[in-house]
């Protein structure tokens, strides 16, 4: 294994290790006491001293980190105050809507945002660059909360097109009931062949997926275009002119792969920002994904819930990025060789 | 010591995206500060006969469930979310400026520990560790403030880290501390000032991201409270009532959208003026 | 083959060259010397229709046509097919992500020309390259084998005159060697007409028919390359022939 790729392992490592520790320490810094937290106002002073135990609140800090690290690595979660279930569990069904939502919303960043990119950079400076620069900045200037609003009342209240709220038509469930294999609602539909959950699904999908879309195509639309231009002033691009191929040949065909590579490391990036710019569109469409459930969460102080999705999108990202470093390398060849 | 370059030599502000969003911001500012004067009612008063009115000549934003005037609120929004704006940049620029230039110009083992840390924080998207925050303090203008600083530090602290490095390393330096100048004047004298001008252009690059991180988190109901005058806040308490009153959601919304985009306007500007090329956000 | 007569490209009114007649001859090589700064590419970069931003005026013929007024996809049509570019740096002259034989076959394509792997191994063979050469990425060749893989699109693609923007200059002094040898063998046993810009004059003397000197945009003397080197009458020629060691 390549020396760069045991130091990349290890800084991956020791940032999950910080990661925990900081969720840990958040955890700990409700105000009051986190065993009245737990059972209530009115718990007797014997009912708060068995939470105590139970939880291990009297112990020294260091001491609780240590459980903490232990509990999780054991897939205890901790349980959740406001669902009484283990958190785990409760993020393990969150999880796969989620993921489907944003999966959909960067597939739609992508489509859109590297084609217009590259239309802003084939005319730089004229008008199509200049409102292809003006319409990105406006769509990362968007509060995805009131986007998602005024999608749904616009295009699903009032003109109807577009289901208002939820994943499918759950009539669906006895009519032609889902088989689980991924739980991921669209790609299990479409494997199944279940057409009529795969059509409702991504009737419903349509508006949250391109509330979530907004942001990360308009970054990505700004990139490309920052990117292509760089590449199409080197050396290489005025030898492909000499060679008498047109200027979009040049951007698709030569400049675009190797502007590809900052546009993955940013997908990275995005893939977080969308994860949870996804909260607050899931709470306005009520899906069912991990954004409804952490902001029930919040609304219900529901400290593990919240940590429990803290830390799982934040070890994701973690992750996303290391995926993302080692795919620099099948896309630009230099950085193999290195 | 002559050979000591200018300090933080500020671009020419020749980029009409620049020019256009510095207008637009001094335009809002304006409009949050002179609010009191310029707002034709007191944000807080409470008309129930004439709630949900729509916009006409009396309420020019119609008003709102308890018959509030939605213009003089979004007006005196502009303030929260300003001042919201103002102090999560200062604090985490100076926080992170600091450790930064103590990182890069310490280097060794000091600027791996506060680069492996930073790194922590920058594994959280700032939405995120904000709402987490937010959830265990109290819900308050104040824990927004806290709650956003502490997710956005690490960002300068990167990024002075590298430009105070490669100064460290410039002859001036060396020839300073060869001179016996202790460690912090060099870094007061030398390094600081020199550190700043990417930090300038990064801050109003990220106030459009903290307005709109601030708007969700009092969205969240994890902001400012009722009688306050905020447009996250606004936009949550009108959700229910979009389709029958659009306006009490549509005009905080767009206060929002537009003080953002004045604000990245002026960043990718600044940014086109300085360099082409830098990684987004 | 080339033609040029009373060009001048202006940037933002500045004259960066001033040309009044340059000429090139198929199987001829004529040379453009000077320092850097004197015009030599931008006047070469005109020739190909590729200087953006500059006013240009003048007359330019190149393989039969009017490169000031042609239709752009009329221009298209002869760069590469009829007028070949070879540049500076061989290396950052081919794009990262595309392995030579990609980029050579796209270029074929593009210009309509069949038989592309035949086209290809024979042109890879005239420059004295391995064919294997063609499944690499250019970090992966040395600058000498880029430069001569460079001439080869010129050779396959059929083009009629090469233009080389200081071929070798990037290049060790055995490399020079070879890439100069294969530039003259073009011209001699091919009959291309090759118009070369340098500042190194004996690579000059070794293989150009003709000079211009320029400098500061202006042509300062041209004539025969054996007359200008042996006997210059503009002092600026016998500085750039002292600066020789």
């Amino acid at each position: 294994m390549p020396r760069h790729l045991i130091l990349r392992l290890g800084q991956a490592f020791l940032v999950m290790v910080g990661v925990v520790a900081l969720t840990f320490v958040i955890t700990r810094m409700v105000p009051g006491d986190p065993a009245v937290a737990y059972a209530g106002p009115r718990a007797t002073p014997e009912q708060l001293a068995e939470v105590r135990e139970r939880f291990g609140l009297d112990e020294p800090l260091w001491v609780q980190l240590a459980v903490y690290v232990r509990d999780l690595a054991t897939g205890d979660w901790q349980t959740s105050l406001h669902t009484r279930r283990p958190v785990l569990e409760d993020l393990y069904h969150a999880f796969p809507a989620s993921l489907e939502l944003v999966g959909a919303g960067l597939v739609i960043a992508i489509a859109v945002g590297v084609p217009v990119g590259v239309l802003a950079a084939r005319f730089r400076g004229r008008f199509p660059d200049f409102s292809v620069r003006l319409t990105s900045m406006l769509a990362v200037s968007l509060p995805v909360f009131w986007l998602a609003l005024a999608l749904q009342t616009v295009f699903g209240s009032t003109l109807g097109w577009f289901p208002v709220a939820g994943e499918y038509d759950g009539s669906l469930d006895t009519t032609s009931p889902l088989t689980l294999w991924t739980n991921i609602t669209v790609v299990d539909a479409l494997i199944t062949g279940n057409w009529p959950i795969l059509t409702s699904t991504l009737a419903h999908l349509a508006l949250p997926a391109l509330v979530v879309a907004a942001y990360p195509a308009g970054v990505i639309a700004q990139l490309v275009r920052a990117t292509l231009i760089e590449e199409a002033s080197q050396d290489h691009a005025r030898l492909e002119r000499a060679l008498g191929f047109r200027e979009t040949t040049i951007l698709t065909r030569f400049a675009l792969r190797p502007a590809l590579n900052p546009v993955l490391s940013l997908i990275a990036l995005v893939f977080a920002y969308a994860i949870v710019n996804g909260f607050l569109v899931e709470a306005v469409f009520n899906w069912p994904g991990l954004g409804r459930y952490a902001v029930s969460a919040i609304s219900h102080s529901d400290t593990p819930a919240v940590a429990g999705v803290t830390l799982l999108v934040a070890l994701m990202y973690v992750f996303a990025n290391l995926v993302v470093d080692l795919l620099q390398g099948v896309i630009d060849p230099r950085t193999r060789a290195r | 010591m002559s050979a000591m370059p200018r300090v933080a030599r500020l671009p020419r502000v020749t980029d009409r995206f620049a020019l256009a969003g510095a207008v637009l911001i001094t335009l809002i500012a304006l409009a949050a500060v002179l609010a009191p004067w310029l707002a034709p009612h007191p944000p807080g008063e409470v008309d129930p006969l004439n709630a949900l009115s729509p916009p006409d000549g009396e309420h020019w934003f119609g008003t709102d469930a308890a018959g509030r005037d939605v213009f003089s609120r979004v007006l005196h929004g502009g303030q929260t979310s300003l001042l919201i704006a103002v102090a999560v940049l200062a604090v985490s620029a100076t926080a992170g400026v600091l450790l930064g230039v103590v990182a890069g110009y310490a280097g060794g083992w000091v600027r791996d520990v506060i680069m492996r840390i930073t790194d922590v924080f920058l594994a959280f998207p700032a939405l995120l560790l904000s709402v987490a925050l937010a959830v265990v303090l109290e819900p308050s203008v104040t824990t927004v403030i806290v709650a956003i600083a502490v997710t956005w530090w690490p960002w300068y602290a990167r990024l002075s880290a590298a430009t105070a490095a490669s100064i460290a390393t410039r002859p001036y330096v060396d020839a300073a501390r060869c001179l016996g100048v202790p460690a912090i004047m060099i870094i007061l004298r030398h390094v600081l000032p020199n550190s700043l001008t990417p930090v300038l252009v990064q801050l109003s690059l990220d106030a459009g991201g903290v307005i709109l991180t601030a708007a969700a988190l009092s969205y969240l109901g994890l902001g400012a409270q009722d009688p306050t005058a905020e447009w996250g806040l606004m936009v949550e308490q009108g959700q229910t009532l979009f389709t029958t009153n659009w306006w009490v959601v549509t005009f905080p919304g767009l206060a929002i959208l537009l003080t953002a985009f004045a604000f990245n306007v002026l960043g990718e500007g600044l940014r086109d003026a300085l360099d082409p090329r830098r990684i987004v956000k | 083959m080339i033609e040029v007569r009373d060009l001048r490209v202006r940037y933002g009114g500045r004259v960066v060259a001033d040309v009044p007649e340059l000429d090139v001859a198929p199987g001829e090589c004529v040379a453009i010397v000077g320092e850097s700064g004197s015009g030599k590419s931008t006047t070469l970069m005109a020739l190909l229709g590729l200087t953006e931003g500059a006013e240009v005026s003048g007359r330019v013929r190149v393989a039969g046509v009017d490169v000031l007024t042609a239709s752009p996809a009329r221009l298209r049509a002869i760069r590469g097919a009829r007028v070949a570019l070879v540049m500076q740096s061989p290396q950052a002259a081919l794009s990262p992500t595309t392995r030579l034989g990609t980029l050579m076959r796209r270029a074929l394509k593009l210009h309509g020309v069949g038989d592309a792997e035949r086209v290809m191994a024979e042109a890879v063979e005239a420059v004295l390259l391995d064919p294997a050469i063609l499944r690499r990425y250019p970090h992966e060749v040395s600058g000498g084998q880029a430069q001569r893989f460079a001439i080869a699109l010129a050779i396959a693609l059929g083009a009629e005159a090469i233009l080389a923007d200081e071929p070798t200059s990037a290049l060790d002094v055995t490399v020079q060697a070879e890439v100069v040898a294969v530039l003259r063998e073009l011209c001699a046993a091919r009959g291309l007409a090759l118009l070369l810009v340098s500042h190194d004059l004996a690579l000059v003397s070794t293989i150009a028919h003709r000079v211009l000197v320029m400098r500061d945009g202006e042509v300062v003397e041209s004539g025969p390359a054996a007359r200008v080197l042996a006997e210059p009458s503009h002092p600026y020629t016998r500085e750039l022939l002292e600066a020789l060691p």
